[in-house]
């Protein structure tokens, strides 16, 4: 069977590809019936739809068959498809974009047919529409132009009723959202968290944070309806919108801060791991903001470690309380929790995962930087996994050596690595391993290190290591460790004597091989140079510097080698000039002036110059000479001085002293500049500072090097004036005498080639050397330098100079002189001799080296601060950046997302909002309230009821808006007792499940009140503005019938009007024009509103003071309006308020108040003018999306026409009239509205004989019930 | 964030790329080279976290990956990703393919590559976590799958007809060359 489709697959080929023989299984005996077929298929082809088509199974089948000529069979697959895309039917279309998505992933560029993409995408079907998105999510970005094409499409998709088909444009727009596309679909994504299918909803609130990033301004108008959906009773949108807003604050975390008591209750008593994971690495972010947060967390985070079973929550739950005692290591004792922490990583480190492991490991190493003495505990498990056959597991071990190492054991630590550098493959771990060795050797200058020698052992041992790109690393340790230690030069310059005599060696090799590695002759040659009165045949080391050859050596290193033959030469000639050998002079001349030559001649211009510059001085040393002048002291000035180490910052912290602008000219332009750019490299000859090492790796090393230099200049003129002639002779002599002595006791001096025998230099590859670990004694590996001491030579001398420093002990106590500067090594004798085997504890004071352990010079005035680096951190990128805003402020009035104006033509058919397509309106209409309560004195229970608000305020903290409030509430939350697991719940939006466990009470009690609320108003009333749906109407401003009658006594009235915010995001918001009018002739001054804020309905304000209604009332009316934020818009609500004002009439100044209550039933949040088609209506009732169910009756008088009730429904509630039956009287009617959130409610209101039936249908149960109430009140006012 | 998610096969053939920030076909194709680079050397007892890799951009990225047969599942992401829950995330991804196909193979993957697609669009969406209960995201697939048939219905009967003659017993083809079951699913340890 198989064998049977390959050939039809192999005969398609042959006819689709002109006759190509694949002869892919192809038997002669079936081809004649296979020719036929493919005949009838041609035939057949154009009438049903190309469906012999190569489906995308075809495809890849093809692909696979031609695995020789793949790129020319999909070449030809190309061109068929662009075809197949010239065709009219769609689901051909959608064959083609399903193979092209498929060839995408092997690398095919496929923009070409975006235009096709969006054709698929907006197919009707299901199945095509999906490939549609697929190919658009797979290939689409922010430059696809076309994209702009498809706004209104994907704002079909989104809002579609079946919920999988708003699914997958969901989660297409999550891959290709443009900045655009998130500007004009915001509102509509937005308007999808109050859908009331969670699997949209999850999608919405997902999808708002790639909203956010391309359209940052979405991000304060959108965020409360985010916070909203922390409440969400799925558990699935629940933790979307922790994923959201987790990613939102890791980046700007102290914008979030606020949010910590919502996140805190979610974690004490949500159970999904998933969001637990996301709370708690939120708070890992927000801790080092606020240490008291720290504090609170740590019990319900110790209370997870020990409670969960699930390893991830375990190992985020560590991390945090790591990042928490970061944040409070200050005061307090933590040490349990410490303990807990190292201990459950412990755990995780030796279990046999090596995940686990692997996090245990890097978790160590965060508690390492605050608490090192705590990890210590598991250094032998740590040491263990240093052996680990994980190179992960192993560079994590690395990172914690830094807390493993003591003075006691760093030799055996640093030993064991060093095996792992023989033994190591690939090179990142090799070069990770050496630089882990000298940063932990180096560790804050040198703190573990106790013998020096040991140290330049170690450093020599690393230069043999092969390829590693550490090499400038290296050297400028033995540089460093040379300057530091005084008591070290003289074995250091032993060792790198041998070095540049045996440069070759290191430079052997290809050059990419080994060009790192000679870096080490740069510290060579300088430690040679600058201390060569520790060097001990000074001219053997001068001749092979000069052998150095200028084509092979790096340019750099070739000037550091002429500015050290210098300094040799120097020291040599005022050698033999005291001696008065002239021989030796005329040798030294003629050397010098024979070999310097060639270096003149390197390509490298520094290298050439210092050359050249030494040359002319040679020269004129040398006619000098010629007149038997000696001139050691004046050469003796260029090389004088001491360095000392430079703090790598102190470029940086060269204080800018008062009147210097950095930025200015000095003198004219380009004359001086130069004039400066060469004096200043004069002077860097002169003082023989390494100048320029420009492979240095770290950035500021090349201005540290400077500055020594300039700090060497500074020092030099100073010293140079009285110094130079002070040298006398007997001083000089006594140096000598000295260095000699040293020289001959010193047990580490390997005296030259006499006691370094010559051995060959080739032996073995360096695995051999590992296998055969004994033999190492005798073997050496190419790149042994006889007489070096390496680590391993250098250990072995330790033992075995045993009884050499026993003899050396002897000799000291001869001379006392001696003695003093030896007494180093006697200290170290006496305890060799007690001593059997080498334990590292004794090697510790052995020898003392006196270490210069200072950061480095700095200049004066600068300031000492570690955390300069860090403010450089933690900036987020520029796309995050966009979005750090505070969020607790309130709005700004322009702050809104506006709803896309559509493009509309003038047709009115089209000017109908599409079906069930929550589209938020773009005007905005103003309508009144029709309710007015009675002023109610209730002044004692007002207080109490403000206490209890506010009370409460303080615990709903992410209500309240304005942030000074916010702030006060954290602290309060922040300092409450710890144990207090029960935060409040922000919101107190009254849940279904509460509604529907009470329905009864709460209708009765709401019904009670707005009844009285429009009794009260009787009379007072005004009709509200008409509701015919006409263009005109749209933007009618407010007059004065708008206004309701909200309060009123004999001196003046209050009136109102309240519209919803037109803002579709933030539609808990309505804003309240209040008019006062002056009733009599009294003057009435400082008329100002206090409104009593409750728990769901706050006024928004900047300030706690009072709203100002008018300075002075005159005979017209004053208004003001200000902004009322509700937390939801599904219950009817109230308000108090007071307005107090002063009075001034004949009797004086007296202050009087009116006190008022303000009705916010839920029909405000009716839009005005939502209509629906009949069809798309009844499609509505019949779906889901309207599901809760809600029905009152109303006794009215039975001669009431329906039409009076409807239109005082439609006034007053906004609602539209979809369909009367009978049309002529009508005896039932259906009516539309869609709140301000989008949410559809269907009213149905039927005449019964005593009065009406109302019936609704919405989305939400709340709504609806608190809906109905407000018809019924209307029906009954009727 | 998840950056990217990439299925390689033992050879460095991508079976699915899905990145969630932009990267030009060519980028991409370098993506999968350097990645199956860094997890191929790699043996199948080490751990299953990767730094390194220079091509997607920053160094707050890390790859987090598991091996099964013949596949690498590989996902890109960011520091505010919990490791362990990544390679949860795998094991719920990779069950989930399980189910839906039946055993899953690599066939199945090169063949549907379309269906991984979707079923990937139901846990992750936009580089973040959609959906961890697997239950849920059969549920969501399966109903999608019936509108799928219910379309396929009239209009493409004699697609699907065509596509039955060539498709012939390939399913049980495909399955006749079975790959090594999944080695790991019974020994996880799930968070959820």
């Amino acid at each position: 069977m198989r064998s049977h489709l390959e050939e039809v697959s192999g005969f398609r080929k042959l006819t689709e590809n002109s006759g190509k023989q694949t002869g892919n299984g192809f038997q002669s005996l079936e081809t004649s019936f296979q020719l036929f077929e493919g005949m009838a298929l041609r035939k057949v082809r154009s009438n049903i739809d190309r469906i012999f088509d190569k489906s995308l199974t075809d495809l890849i089948r093809g692909i696979r068959n031609n695995k020789d000529n793949e790129s020319r069979y999909i070449a030809q697959c190309m061109e068929e498809i662009k075809q197949e895309l010239r065709q009219d039917s769609i689901y051909v279309k959608a064959n083609a974009i399903e193979k092209l998505a498929y060839l995408q992933m092997l690398g095919y560029d496929i923009s070409w047919a975006s235009f096709n993409v969006i054709e698929v995408m907006a197919s009707t079907k299901y199945t095509e529409k999906r490939i549609g998105y697929l190919a658009a999510a797979q290939s689409f970005h922010d430059e696809t132009d076309v994209l702009m094409l498809t706004t209104n499409l994907i704002r079909k998709d989104v809002n579609s009723a079946n919920m999988y088909e708003s699914g997958i444009a969901l989660g297409g727009l999550s891959c290709f959202v443009t900045p655009d596309l998130a500007r004009d679909l915001a509102a509509d994504i937005v308007n999808l968290l109050a859908c009331s299918r969670p699997y949209t909803r999850k999608r919405a609130v997902l999808l708002l944070y790639k909203v956010f990033l391309k359209y940052p301004d979405a991000l304060r108008p959108t965020f409360p309806r985010l916070k909203e959906k922390l409440e969400d009773p799925d558990p699935g949108v629940q933790s979307s919108a922790v994923n959201v807003i987790c990613e939102l604050a890791r980046k700007n975390p102290k914008n979030y801060l606020t949010l910590a008591p919502v996140f805190f209750k979610l974690m004490t008593t949500s159970s999904n791991n998933w969001m637990l994971i996301k709370i708690i690495k939120l708070f890992g972010a927000l801790v080092p903001l606020e240490p008291r947060l720290g504090k609170k967390l740590l019990e319900p985070l110790t209370n997870l470690i020990n409670s969960t079973s699930a390893m991830s929550l375990l190992y985020e739950c560590i991390n945090t309380v790591i990042a928490v005692l970061i944040s409070i290591s200050a005061g307090g004792d933590h040490t349990s929790s410490i303990q807990l922490c190292v201990q459950k990583l412990g755990v995780l480190i030796e279990d046999s995962d090596q995940n686990l492991k692997y996090l245990g490991l890097l978790a160590m190493g965060k508690i390492l930087k605050t608490h090192p003495k705590a990890v210590q505990a598991h250094k032998d498990i740590v040491l263990r996994c240093l052996d680990d056959k994980d190179e992960s597991i192993r560079l994590r071990s690395l990172d914690l050596l830094y807390g493993m190492v003591s003075k006691k054991n760093i030799v055996e630590i640093v030993k064991k690595l060093m095996e792992h550098v023989e033994a190591a493959e690939g090179s990142h771990y090799r070069d990770e391993l050496l630089s882990r060795i000298i940063g932990i050797c180096s560790w804050s200058n040198y703190q573990y290190i106790t013998n020096f020698e040991w140290y330049i052992s170690v450093l020599v041992e690393l230069t043999k290591v092969e390829g590693t790109e550490h090499g400038a690393k290296i050297a400028e340790q033995i540089q460093d460790v040379t300057v530091r230690v005084e008591s070290i030069r003289h074995f250091s310059v032993s060792q790198m004597a041998l070095l540049v005599e045996n440069a070759h060696v290191l430079l052997a090799g290809s050059a990419q091989q080994r060009s790192n590695m000679c870096e080490v002759l740069l510290a060579a040659a300088w430690i040679c140079g600058e201390y060569s009165q520790h060097v001990r045949n000074q001219q053997n080391v001068l001749e092979s510097m000069l052998k150095a050859k200028p084509s092979v050596m790096p340019g750099h290193i070739l000037s550091v080698y002429v500015q050290n033959i210098g300094k040799l030469y120097c020291s040599l000639m005022s050698q033999a000039e005291e001696e008065d050998d002239w021989d030796q002079i005329d040798s030294l001349d003629n050397l010098m002036l024979s070999k310097l030559p060639q270096f003149e001649l390197s390509e490298h211009l520094e290298a050439q110059e210092r050359a050249c510059n030494l040359m002319t001085i040679i020269r004129i040393i040398e006619q000098r000479h010629q007149e038997k002048e000696k001139m050691g002291g004046e050469l003796q000035k260029l090389y004088d001085g001491e360095l000392n180490p430079v703090a790598t910052k102190a470029q940086r912290k060269v204080p800018v002293p008062d009147g210097l602008d950095l930025d200015a000219w000095i003198g004219d332009e380009w004359v001086s500049e130069s004039e400066e750019a060469e004096e200043e490299s004069d002077l860097e000859e002169m003082f023989g500072a390494p100048i320029t090492r420009p492979k240095m790796d770290i950035g500021d090393m090349e201005e540290d090097v400077e500055e020594a230099a300039e700090d060497h200049k500074k020092g030099n003129k100073g010293k140079k004036g009285k110094k130079s002639g002070e040298m006398s002779k007997e001083e000089m002599e006594e140096r000598r005498r000295q260095r000699e002595q040293e020289i001959e006791n010193n047990p580490y001096y390997v005296k030259g080639s006499a006691t370094a025998p010559k051995r060959p230099t080739r032996f073995g590859n360096p695995i051999e050397r590992t296998e055969a670990a004994e033999k190492e004694k005798e073997i050496q590996s190419p790149l042994e330098i006889p007489g070096v001491v390496g680590l391993h030579r250098y250990m072995e001398q330790q033992d075995s100079t045993l009884s050499w420093k026993k003899a050396k002990e002897d000799s000291d106590s001869i001379g006392k002189k001696k003695k003093k500067t030896l007494k180093k090594e006697k200290g170290g004798g006496k305890k060799k001799k007690r001593r059997t085997t080498s334990t590292s504890s004794e090697e510790e004071d052995r020898v003392v080296h006196k270490v210069n352990r200072n950061d480095g010079e700095m200049p004066e005035g600068a300031k000492s601060t570690d955390d300069e680096d860090e403010k450089f951190q933690n900036i987020p990128t520029d796309e995050f950046r966009a979005l750090d805003m505070d969020l607790d402020a309130p709005l700004r009035p322009d702050e809104i997302v506006k709803a896309p104006q559509a493009y509309t033509r003038t047709y009115p058919s089209q000017q109908k909002p599409g079906p069930l397509v929550p589209r938020p309106p773009t005007t905005f209409e103003p309508r009144s309230v029709v309710e007015a309560p009675k002023p109610v004195k209730e002044k004692k229970k007002k207080t109490g009821k403000t206490g209890v608000a506010k009370l409460k305020k303080k615990k709903s903290l992410p209500e309240s808006s304005a942030s000074k409030s916010n702030l006060f509430n954290m602290d309060d939350w922040l300092e409450a007792g710890s144990n207090n697991g029960t935060v409040p719940s922000s919101e107190s939006v009254p849940k279904s499940t509460l509604a529907v466990e009470k329905p009864a009470k709460k209708t009765k009690k709401s019904t009670r009140k707005v009844r009285e609320a429009y009794e009260e108003t009787s009379g007072v009333c005004t009709p509200s503005i008409p509701h015919q749906r006409s263009p005109i109407d749209t933007d009618v401003p407010t007059t004065s019938s708008e206004f309701t009658r909200l309060a009123a006594n004999k001196t003046l009235s209050v009136d109102f009007v309240a519209r919803p915010n037109q803002d579709p995001l933030d539609h808990g918001r309505v804003t309240v024009t209040l008019k006062v009018q002056k009733l009599g002739d009294a003057k009435i001054q400082k008329v100002e509103l206090s409104m009593v804020d409750t728990l769901n309905a706050k006024v928004v304000k900047d300030s706690d003071e009072a709203i100002l209604l008018a300075v002075e009332l005159d005979a017209t009316s004053s208004e003001a309006s200000f902004d009322v934020q509700v937390t939801a818009t599904n219950v009817s609500r109230m308000m108090r308020g007071t307005v107090t004002y002063f009075l001034v009439d004949d009797e004086g100044t007296r202050d009087d108040k009116l006190d008022l209550r303000l009705p916010l039933p839920s029909v405000v949040f009716v839009i005005p003018n939502s209509s629906i088609r009949k069809d798309d209506w009844s499609a509505l009732l019949a779906s889901d999306e309207v599901d809760f169910v809600a029905s009152q009756s109303v006794k009215t008088s039975p001669d009431l026409k329906l039409r009076t009730v409807l239109s005082q429904i439609s006034k007053k509630g906004h609602f539209s009239v979809v369909e009367e039956t009978p049309k002529e009287a009508p005896k039932a009617a259906s009516l539309f509205g869609r709140t301000v959130g989008g949410q559809p409610i269907c009213l149905l209101v039927k005449k019964t004989t005593d009065g009406l039936q109302i019936d609704g249908k919405a989305g939400d149960e709340t709504l609806i019930q608190s809906i109905i109430q407000d018809v019924s009140e209307i029906c009954a006012r009727v | 964030m998840i950056k990217a998610i990439l299925v390689i096969n033992n050879h460095g053939k991508p079976r699915l790329l899905k990145f969630y920030q932009h990267y030009s076909e060519e980028m991409q194709q370098q993506i999968v080279r350097e990645t199956f680079q860094l997890v191929s050397k790699r043996d199948d007892n080490v751990c299953n976290f990767l730094e390194g890799g220079t091509l997607i951009d920053g160094n707050d990225y890390r790859l987090i990956y598991r091996h099964y047969a013949t596949l690498y599942f590989i996902f890109c992401v960011d520091s505010s990703e919990s490791e362990l829950g990544i390679l949860d995330l795998i094991q719920v991804f990779v069950e989930t393919l399980d189910r839906c196909f039946e055993n899953v193979c690599e066939l199945d993957l090169i063949f549907h590559v379309d269906r991984v697609h979707h079923i990937l669009g139901e846990i992750v969406m936009g580089g973040m976590v959609l959906e961890t209960n697997m239950n849920e995201i059969l549920q969501r697939i399966q109903e999608q799958d019936k509108i799928q048939k219910q379309e396929a219905g009239i209009t493409a009967a004699p697609a699907r007809a065509v596509s039955a003659v060539k498709n012939m017993n390939i399913s049980q083809q495909l399955k006749d060359i079975k790959l090594p079951d999944l080695p790991s699913l019974s020994n996880l340890k799930n968070a959820f």
